[in-house]
């Protein structure tokens, strides 16, 4: 086969043309890495695969139903597309993806298709639940280059096993996604961040705590030790409505608040930005040089956990979710930090992923937690049960994975 | 009576006395129940056409003993069939005459709740009810909440991946589920997830959630725990005709308004369940919808007015608001013996289908043609926000073609269902019931994939094996 002709293949149009893609790829004993926008290739470990299965032309909004909260669209669709429609009929996404471009120093546009692969959610994930959440229906084609739906267009199904979940988070291990449904969300007339000032960790949390345990339902707490402009600790709370609600929830939060100090309050536009930054990873990805872990925990047990860590390791971090995630930054060195990390978050009940780090560290150390035996076999027996043959993003996630 | 159960393994039926001589060590003594009489109050679940009486019935207290009666039955070849507390209507928990049934009603405890993190570790026993009632002093609520919460266990609605009411804003059981431990065929114990928002790797639990005990069976989980609303309200709605009430409903969500929840009830359903729960819902209108507002009570007053709104360009007839929380209970009362009530007055099947929101007035008017024409009362009564349809088809038990014809309309309707793009089972699940339709919403390689992915828990097909996969064309 010539090599150009592959390259002009290798972008289908179609999810028929992805299916003869593959199985000409399962005929050849390729291999094939899956691409969208390519933002987030530093993701994962590093993939060898003998081809790449791009879907930038896998594009376009399909189906949108503003009236029945949901959208349909081709995997290679750029988030940013998809956004700007639902924007249009005042609309969201309900979990904030995750734009990592910043983390990775990457260019492009991310895809529809991606967000759904890497289960990526933002802040509002600890509100409204995560991108596995709002997703609802999903094709893919197989290992065996068959076309397979899961779920469907509707809010609730419950029909047969739930293989969108099980494929979304799967880092495109499973098969390649050509189509995928979320539900949505009205977007919010308004936000405002009320802001406490110079609490240590604990205090944090525990003001997290007390705000999410209220009914005013906060959609972000987020936590930055060295604050968002690195002058002093910030805990930011985050609530989005409309206007005359927004200003009665954020009276009474201030009021449930007063324990933990005085409160600032942001709004509008400049909140939205603090929120972005955060989602974005902004306040640690900046500097290119160190390792970037996402720690993955339950909030209680944060504090002690970063305690542990940071003695003798030169390390910054913030909470998200109320301090059910950490992000955290330490130099790469020969490991990442990555035995001491892995073993405070086991500790905590939480577990480790490392997000950025340079592809020599990637190939060598597990970048998603490992997984037991008896976890590993299942994991194994799936993704033999959707890709017989290795086929798609070999060893992305777990080496023979 | 049509639909079929796979032939009993005749090896195994002769092994009986076998086979609980092997499985009496390994449980307490008043956990193996054995003798006929016993063994048939768990021949069948709500779905109470169909019926196996078990080869016996394990009751195990604790995991370990979960892991080694599946041990034992996994070296034997004996079927399991899991079972909560039976309330399914899909006949997920049906028996088969050569397979033991796997009760957890002996794993009934609340283990852990914790505020800080707002989780509750749980036994897959304890009933969805009581995890609500085990935080609500502190002012938190598990939200997912089927009619049938009183009884059904959490176990049961992870297997099922029920819904309810209230699922409109807060999400069904997968999205309220953060972790189980898991017992394998083989014995083996697994957890998945926790107490943390993710774990690593495939998503295993959200492919547990929904699987009908057919990948493990649940011995605890870890759910949220949401805070509660600072005030909530019902107000009924009352409509001309079914059409205008599901096309406001529709209409509402269109707005971006997104209620707690918006049930929908028709004429008939109104009348059996007004009679049951005197809960002052309006009898002279077609439709009905309760729709729950939450918040402060300037917030649901601002909500409302804006949701009365729309129902005013949709000619509503009756507005009418909870003004206390004795009329609140009452209304909900109402709405969540739907069920009971009508098995007052007739036998019925419930269908569980979903439809895309606008498409509820066309599938309604079907819906009552279809049944008009077979000659079968119809009660609709269902969550309307998120065109999850129940209707109860009515019919006489003792007699035979009345009961073959319900049977027959119910699958008509699940596939008017997926012909306006929507599935067959919105939480109900598919078990014994929408088993043979499988075909009509999945192609041949769909649901090759989903047995693929359940023969990697169960390669031998011991777990609950007479559902959800047609009979034929297993791998
Ligand atoms: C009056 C009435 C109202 C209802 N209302 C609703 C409603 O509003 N929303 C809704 O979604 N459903 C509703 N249901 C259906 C039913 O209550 C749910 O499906 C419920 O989740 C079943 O729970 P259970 O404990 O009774 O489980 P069972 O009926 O015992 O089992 C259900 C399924 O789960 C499996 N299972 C049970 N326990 C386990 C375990 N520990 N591990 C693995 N698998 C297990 C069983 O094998 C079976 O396939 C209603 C039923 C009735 C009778």
């Amino acid at each position: 086969m010539n090599v150009t002709m592959l390259i002009e293949r290798l972008q289908p149009q179609s999810e028929q043309e992805a299916c003869e893609i593959v199985k000409q790829a399962k005929l050849d004993r390729w291999s094939l890495a899956i691409e969208g926008g390519g933002t987030r290739a530093g993701l994962g470990r590093p993939v060898q695969a003998d081809a790449v299965l791009s879907t930038r032309r896998l594009t376009g909004i399909t189906l949108y139903e503003p009236a029945e909260l949901v959208i349909s669209a081709r995997a290679g669709t750029p988030l940013a597309e998809v956004e700007a429609a639902l924007a249009a009929k005042g609309q969201m996404l309900p979990f904030e993806p995750a734009d990592y471009r910043a983390l990775y120093g990457s260019q492009g546009e991310p895809t529809i298709g991606a967000v759904a692969a890497c289960n990526l959610s933002g802040p509002r994930r600890i509100q409204t639940g995560a991108a596995r959440d709002a997703l609802i229906g999903v094709r893919l084609v197989n290992g065996q280059a068959q076309a397979i739906k899961s779920g469907g267009r509707v809010m609730k199904n419950v029909t047969g096993l739930d293989l969108v979940k099980l494929t979304c988070g799967a880092h495109g291990t499973l098969g390649l996604f050509t189509e995928v449904t979320f539900k949505l969300l009205p977007r919010p007339h308004a936000q405002t961040t009320l802001i406490l000032d110079g609490l240590d960790d604990a205090h944090a949390i525990a003001a997290m705590g007390s705000a999410l345990s209220s009914p005013f339902e906060v959609s972000g707490a987020a936590h930055l030790p060295t604050g968002h402009d690195g002058t002093g600790a910030q805990t930011l709370l985050r609530l989005e409505r409309d206007a005359e609600s927004l200003a009665y929830r954020a009276q009474k939060l201030v009021e449930r608040l007063a324990p933990f100090g005085a409160v600032r309050r942001v709004e509008g536009a400049e909140s939205a930005a603090l929120w972005r930054d955060i989602a974005q990873v902004k306040p640690l990805a900046k500097a290119h040089g160190p390792a970037i872990w996402k720690l993955s925990l339950p909030a209680h047990k944060a504090t002690a956990c970063m305690k542990a860590i940071c003695e003798n390791l030169g390390a910054r971090y913030f909470y998200d979710w109320g301090g059910g995630l950490v992000w955290l930054a330490v130099m790469p060195g020969e490991d990442a930090g990555a035995l001491r990390i892995r073993a405070a978050v086991a500790e905590a009940h939480g577990h480790a992923t490392l997000m950025r780090a340079p592809d020599e560290i990637r190939a060598k150390l597990d970048v998603f937690a490992p997984l037991g035996a008896a976890l590993m076999k299942v994991t194994s027996g799936i993704k033999q049960s959707f890709d017989p043959d290795g086929i798609f993003n070999p060893g992305r996630m777990y080496a023979g994975v | 009576m049509s639909i079929p159960f796979p032939l009993p393994d005749g090896s195994i039926l002769a092994r009986r006395d076998e086979i609980l001589a092997g499985l009496a060590p390994l449980l307490p003594s008043e956990a193996l129940i054995t003798t006929e009489d016993e063994r048939r109050a768990f021949e069948t679940d709500a779905f109470t056409a169909y019926r196996r009486v078990p080869l016996a019935v394990a009751l195990p207290t604790t995991t370990e003993e979960v892991s080694a009666v599946l041990r034992y039955c996994h070296e034997q070849g004996v079927k399991v069939v899991a079972r909560g507390a039976g309330t399914s209507l899909s006949g997920g928990a049906i028996p088969q005459t050569d397979a033991i049934v796997l009760g957890l009603s002996k794993l009934n405890r609340i283990l852990d709740v914790n505020f800080p993190n707002r989780t509750a570790r749980v036994q897959a026993g304890v009933t969805n009810l009581s995890i609500t009632e085990s935080v609500s002093a502190e002012g938190f609520f598990y939200a997912p909440d089927p009619s049938s919460q009183l009884a059904c266990t959490i176990g049961g609605n992870i297997g099922m991946n029920s819904g309810g009411a209230h699922c409109l804003k807060y999400g069904v059981t997968t999205n309220n589920v953060l972790g189980v431990r898991m017992v394998q065929m083989d014995g083996t114990i697994l957890d998945l997830g926790g107490e943390a928002m993710d774990a690593p790797g495939y998503d295993l639990l959200g492919v547990m959630v929904g699987s009908e005990g057919q990948l493990g069976i649940i011995t605890e989980a870890v759910v949220r725990i949401l805070p509660m609303a600072e005030d909530a309200r019902p107000v009924l709605f009352g409509f001309d005709t079914s059409e205008e009430a599901g096309a406001c409903v529709a209409a509402i969500i269109g707005a971006g308004i997104i209620p707690v929840a918006m049930e929908f009830m028709d004429k008939e359903a109104i009348a059996i369940c007004e009679a049951f729960a005197k809960a002052g819902y309006p009898l002279d209108v077609g439709a009905m919808l309760i729709i729950e507002v939450e918040g402060s009570g300037v917030e649901m007053d601002a909500q409302l007015a804006k949701i009365i709104d729309i129902a005013k360009q949709h000619n509503v007839r009756v507005v009418r608001e909870s003004k206390s929380a004795m009329e609140t209970a009452a209304i909900w009362k109402g709405r969540k013996s739907a069920f009971g009530a009508t098995g007052r007055l007739a036998d019925y099947i419930c269908m569980d289908g979903t439809v895309p929101t606008g498409q509820l007035s066309y599938v309604l008017k079907r819906t009552g043609e279809i049944c008009a024409a077979a000659g079968h009362r119809v009660a609709n009564v269902f969550h309307a926000g998120d065109g999850n349809m129940h209707p109860l088809i009515m019919f006489d038990v003792n007699d035979p073609k009345s009961a073959a014809s319900a049977e027959h309309i119910g699958l008509e309707l699940l596939k008017l269902c997926v012909d306006a793009g929507g599935c067959l089972t919105g939480e109900h699940g598919v078990g014994i019931e929408k088993r043979d339709l499988m075909r009509y919403q999945f192609t041949e390689d769909d649901l090759r994939q989903q047995m693929r992915v359940r023969a990697v828990f169960d390669p031998q097909w011991l777990l609950n094996p007479a559902k959800v996969f047609p009979l034929d064309g297993r791998e």
